[in-house]
């Protein structure tokens, strides 16, 4: 329909830069207003005709997800397709459309394969939220699978680092050695290409990075639109650091153009997750809506966008809530093992934004609900008191009733904590749980933190501690934080696992559904990946008193001069009987006595 | 150093301090026991200030003002309290989790070595509700605690109404940094050490308990409330932790600072501050506030629930609520703003609380002593131990010269001293049931009276061991032990004082005088009874009458000794509940260090 006319103008002109098309859209807009219905049309005609012209694509979408606590949990993905194969070819690429160049810069330029970086403020609460689509840990992460033609992946590493580091305004150039693992088996390339060798992968958090709209901005200027029309008008720093949960991230990856596979694209996905709180952004009502959340609302998509859509996720509804407005549009999808319905919402439609001109979401709960018990689920914390040793518990919770299901944990723990790896204990059910796999690299002083991962078997519905012991070391002086005395963070363990589906485990025929559907269990569905991250640690080390080194010099040097040197005066000095001196009188007589040759008196 | 490598002024150096020993001593004596009193006087004291940054220069304004709400709570609280007889943990769990807390809760049982007459228990059985509130967009590496006791009967049920009202005015603020646990313990500290181990889960004391099931990270600071009547006229601050371990002095400087700012009575050991420092008054006045803090410091014991986070390094204070001066009320809702204003400035700690003072004496609450003033007092009197080591007679070689003494005419006594000792220490806990089926006593008079029986014992069993292996006692003899006794007195105080110096002054006080001038040569009858008299039971004794004269509660002997039967009780059942070291190190070291002098009094 509205896809099928082509704005000629446009398509005519082969190169087309964002720039211009930045200018043509002010144009539109402007004649948005005189004569809307048909504008608009054209608006999204112009991303379309582009895109099918040079393959590559832009989508955006956002989720939103009520939660059980009365939180909200919104997701936005911005996925940009770019039509380019640079690896294979060998080949300069100048020419950018969709994709930002400064991301695509550093793809050829260090040769990265796949690139993943979070930027994360606040902790994915599992037991309250359930699983987020795209987890995170608390603080920074990257990890980059380098190109296996690449000599000096540690290099590369170092200067990737610190050219991302400008990128996004983060401290990811405190990323160096000491904290940078090389994973066996947690983390897999997700796009094309089956990479094993991890001597091409790295992996590194910062758990102490603090996220904040200095992030934020560089992050949005990376999407086509910037922030200037279609989901990303949302991403509003005021409202969204004003919020539970806060997470961004980037993932690049190479994936299929077709279904065929005859030809790569890299794929962009840019993520941001967000959950406003009950009581702190909700004034203790149920009720959300896009202003509320976001203090703006949806007028139009984004013009390059290929889709552009709002999902609600009404699986609870009508129970637990209304949405308003309703749209006839749902889609059912399998997400995290769990069958879910969406309401769609699709902002390339005119008809989406109604009379006002606008799309405000509301969501008003009803009622409250239990929600089912995340199926893997996992903490941290340090046990112990005093100052010289420690003990490292990661409890991990299987809540299936009746699977047991293996679990990948890595854990990379800074080199000043020294493990004592033969306390590694692994219990569940009170029962030592000998692990299948494990891999241990231990630390160098200074120049590289312990990697463990260990592949563990979680009995069915049960708790698995691990635990090991650690001694705390004693720094160099210098080498303490400017805050010593707040403590040292350890990074969050991971734990990577295929978790049996609900949707599998639902075997009880409560549902209505047809019986010849639900014998014998959907096989794709059985299980699904998820990653859950514990909490990092604060953990505070032996620290000296720095606000006493002027005493403690003067005090040493004075101890060094009036100790030491009395002592090395004592004991190297050799004591003789003095002469006692002869009174004046004598002396002088002596004198007299000398010169004329007489014995001298004594 | 001239001085020393000269081996004629060393002589002379030598000389005088033989010939002018005792006075010396005497003088050091006096001097130590001017210097401690000196100390109360205020201009030799520094006045308090905030030396942490994070928490001076940024004053906060305080908005709560459900002091009704707090009230209603208390209120329910109480209802639902007499309902289940105890901690009413659902109805507990239902209000925290109504305020958007993330509620867990903690079961414990405890048997106590013998029953606590005090507070009537013996099985503790009980449960702990604590909630946690998380702060937005904070990855759950901090925490702040604050607690209420569930206490039987009316008291702290305010307590418990304000913080769970605090909480909920916390939970609509979006400024926090920290986690935030509120935490409501039963059977005041057995609960609280039942928390406090399960969160760091460890064991230390033998405590049954669940594991805990939610936790926020490392805990930075803990803040105590005891409300105990339902009408507040003054709030009064607790340091004292067990061990005598103290917090940093910036959480009683914060404390102060807020009572300043929104002018409410605040004190310190009951007392209030007086502005009249120089009359008499003024200065008795401070006096006795501080030698309050140094006995409730000895004892060792915790004064209130935050004691015992003091161990794990976190930075802990009550704040206990008393309706001790008319004229003055003060609703709750000025109590709630008080602890919003200390909960917000730490939760603005970039650190750990570490800028201020960890040792230190408070003679009021807006001026400070610290160690480098206190300590002298008690160098002075470690220093007579040491001249002693020296006194005319004894010559220093005795104990290399083969033809001196044996060895095993020192080391027997000194086996024995603390077998004595040892006895002290076990016996009463472990022969209690022995006791209750021959003697017509409870378990809790059994164990005490069997304390003192052995400590009495003591005195009989050790004064003529010596003989036992060689014989006759040696004038080289006695004289060999007293060294070895005056140094293992000298190193035993030293290093108590170092880590309580209350306890380490209060023993020093009394043990130093007769043990540095304690020789056989001595009229037996006088110096027996001298030497018991400031023997430690007796030192103990001492600090019970002083106390209730201090806290205005003045007892009669009879109460006095009941008392200190009751003190004695406490102290043993403190070690085994919480691990207070102060009855371990009175029993196995202070008492045969005591004894080993009595034994150079009976010498022959």
């Amino acid at each position: 329909m509205i896809q099928e006319t082509h704005s000629d103008t446009i398509v005519a002109s082969p190169v087309y830069t964002r720039y211009i098309y930045i200018k043509k859209k002010k144009r539109l807009v402007a004649s948005h207003f005189c004569r809307l219905p048909l504008s608009v049309v054209e608006l999204f005609k112009v991303g379309e005709s582009f895109t099918a012209a040079a393959r590559d694509q832009f989508q955006e979408e956002l989720v939103i997800r009520p939660l059980h606590s009365g939180d909200i949990y919104a997701s936005f993905q911005f996925r940009t397709l770019w039509d380019t194969d640079f690896l294979q070819e060998r080949q300069k690429v100048s020419h950018y459309r969709l994709f930002p160049k400064s991301l695509g810069q550093v793809l050829s330029k260090f040769s990265v394969r796949e690139l993943h970086i979070s930027f994360t403020q606040g902790f994915w609460r599992t037991m309250q939220w359930g699983q987020p689509f795209i987890p995170s840990p608390p603080g920074a992460e990257l990890w980059v699978w380098f190109h296996d033609t690449v000599s000096d992946v540690d290099g590369n590493w170092k200067e990737l680092t610190n050219v991302l580091s400008g990128i996004f305004c983060a401290s990811l150039n405190f990323i160096d050695l000491t904290n940078t693992v090389q994973p066996s088996a947690s983390f897999k390339p997700l796009g094309l290409g089956n990479a094993t060798d991890h001597r091409f992968l790295r992996y590194a958090t910062l758990p102490r990075e603090i996220v904040c709209t200095e992030n934020l901005t560089p992050w949005k200027k990376l999407l086509p639109c910037g922030s200037k029309a279609g989901l990303s008008v949302l991403l509003k720093s005021e409202k969204l650091f004003h919020s539970s949960f806060h997470s961004q991230a980037v993932h690049i990856r190479p994936v299929c153009q077709d279904e065929q596979c005859t030809s790569k694209a890299w794929e962009l996905r840019q993520t941001l997750n967000v959950v406003f709180d009950l009581y702190t952004s909700g004034q203790g009502k149920k009720e959300w809506s896009l202003f509320k959340m976001f203090s703006r609302t949806l007028t139009e998509a984004c013009p390059l966008a290929t889709s552009s859509k709002v999902y609600v996720d009404i699986t609870d509804n009508p129970e637990l809530f209304e949405l308003s407005p309703a749209t006839p549009l749902l889609s059912q999808a399998v997400v995290l093992g769990d069958r879910r319905t969406y309401s769609v919402f699709d902002l390339t439609r005119a008809e989406m934004f109604g009379q006002l001109r606008s799309l405000n979401l509301l969501l008003r709960w009803k009622g409250d609900s239990d929600m089912l018990r995340p199926l893997l689920h996992a903490e941290r914390y340090v046990a112990g008191f005093g100052l010289q040793t420690g003990e490292i518990h990661t409890v991990i919770y299987n809540n299936h009733p009746y699977r047991a299901f293996p679990v990948l944990l890595m854990d990379s723990v800074p080199w000043y904590l020294q493990l004592y790896i033969h306390t590694l204990t692994v219990t569940s059910k009170s029962r030592d749980n000998k692990p299948s796999y494990i891999h241990y690299q231990p630390a160098k002083d200074r120049h590289r933190p312990h990697l463990l991962e260990m592949l563990i078997q979680l009995p069915p519905h049960s708790m698995t501690e691990v635990t090991v012991q650690f001694e705390r070391a004693l720094l160099k002086w210098t080498e303490y934080t400017p805050d010593p005395n707040h403590g040292f963070y350890v990074g969050s363990s991971v734990v990577s696992a295929l978790v049996p589906s609900m949707v599998a485990m639902n075997t009880n025929f409560t549902q209505d559904q047809p019986l010849f559907s639900s014998f014998v269990p959907v096989k794709e569905e059985s299980s699904y990946f998820v990653r859950v991250y514990t909490e990092p640690l604060l953990v505070n080390l032996p620290t000296p008193d720095f606000s006493m080194p002027y005493n403690v010099i003067c005090l040493t040097c004075t101890v060094v001069a009036v100790g030491y040197g009395s002592f090395y005066n004592l004991l190297t000095r050799t004591f003789q009987v003095d002469e006692p001196s002869l009174p004046l009188a004598k002396r002088l007589a002596n004198l007299i006595r000398r010169i004329r040759g007489v014995p001298l008196l004594a | 150093m001239g001085l020393l490598s000269d081996p004629n002024r060393r002589k002379a150096l030598t000389n005088l301090l033989t010939r002018l020993n005792a006075p010396i001593c005497m003088v050091c004596y006096l001097a130590a026991i001017v210097w401690f009193m000196g100390l109360a006087f205020e201009p030799f004291t520094l006045r308090t200030y905030m030396s942490e940054n994070a928490m001076g220069s940024t004053m906060v304004e305080e908005r709560f003002s459900s002091g009704e709400r707090a009230l209603s709570l208390a209120k329910e609280f109480d209802a639902h309290k007499r309902k289940a007889g105890g901690m009413p943990v659902e109805w507990l769990v239902k209000a925290m989790q109504a305020r958007g807390l993330e509620v867990f809760t903690q079961s414990f049982s405890r048997k106590l070595p013998f029953p606590d007459e005090n507070k009537e228990r013996y099985m503790v059985r009980g449960t702990n509700v604590y909630g946690i509130l998380r702060a937005p967009r904070a990855p759950r590496t901090e925490a702040l605690v604050i607690t209420a006791p569930c206490s039987p009967g009316n008291s702290d049920n305010q307590a418990v109404g304000l913080l769970l009202a605090l909480a909920q005015y916390f939970r609509n603020q979006i400024f926090w940094a920290k986690d935030i646990i509120f935490l409501v313990n039963e059977h005041d500290l057995i609960g609280m050490q039942a928390w406090l181990e399960g969160y760091h889960h460890t064991n230390i004391t033998g405590m049954e308990y669940s594991p805990l099931q939610g936790r926020a990270g490392s805990i930075q600071a803990a803040l105590s409330l005891e409300l105990s009547s339902d009408v507040i006229t003054s709030l009064d601050l607790i340091l004292e932790g067990l061990n005598g371990q103290l917090p940093n002095l910036d959480l009683a400087n914060l404390f102060y600072a807020f009572c300043q700012k929104l002018g409410v009575l605040c004190t310190i050991q009951g007392k209030l501050q007086r502005n009249d420092w120089d009359t008499a008054e003024g200065y008795t006045h401070a006096a006795q506030t501080m030698m309050l803090m140094v006995l409730k410091q000895a004892c060792g014991r915790s004064w209130g629930d935050h004691g015992l986070f003091l161990r794990y390094h976190i930075e802990a204070a009550s704040i206990r609520g008393i309706n001790g001066f008319r004229h003055y009320k003060m609703d709750v809702a000025t109590i709630g703003r008080l602890l919003e204003g200390m909960v917000r400035k730490l939760n603005n700690l970039l650190e750990r609380l570490h800028q201020s003072y960890f040792f230190y004496l408070l003679p009021s609450l807006s001026r400070f002593v610290s160690i480098g003033y206190y300590m002298p007092a008690f160098g002075l009197l470690a220093v007579i131990l040491l001249l002693r080591v020296s006194f005319p007679g004894l010559d220093h070689f005795t104990f290399f010269n083969p033809s001196g003494p044996g060895v095993l005419t020192v080391l027997t006594p000194v086996v024995i001293s603390h077998l004595t000792g040892v006895a002290l220490y076990l016996l009463p806990v472990h022969l209690q049931e022995m006791a209750v089926e021959h003697f017509p006593v409870s378990e809790t008079e059994a164990v005490v009276l069997t304390a003192v029986a052995i400590y009495t014992a003591g005195l009989a069993l050790p004064h003529n061991t010596q003989r036992l292996l060689s014989g006759e006692g040696t004038e080289q003899g006695w004289k060999v032990l007293k060294l070895t006794a005056l140094l293992y007195l000298a190193v035993l105080l030293g290093c108590t004082a170092l880590i309580n110096f209350s306890l380490g002054f209060v023993l020093a006080v009394t043990l130093v005088p007769i043990t540095a001038s304690m020789t056989p040569h001595m009229p037996k009858a006088l110096s027996a009874l001298a030497m018991v008299l400031l023997s430690p039971a007796f030192t103990i004794l001492y600090c019970v009458f002083i106390y209730q004269e201090l806290i205005e509660a003045p007892v009669s002997v009879g109460e006095g000794w009941m008392l200190f039967l009751s003190v004695i009780s406490q102290g043993i059942l403190d070690h085994a509940l919480y691990g207070s070291l102060v009855y371990p190190l009175l029993a196995l070291f202070i008492y045969p260090c005591w004894l080993m002098f009595w034994n150079i009094l009976f010498w022959s």
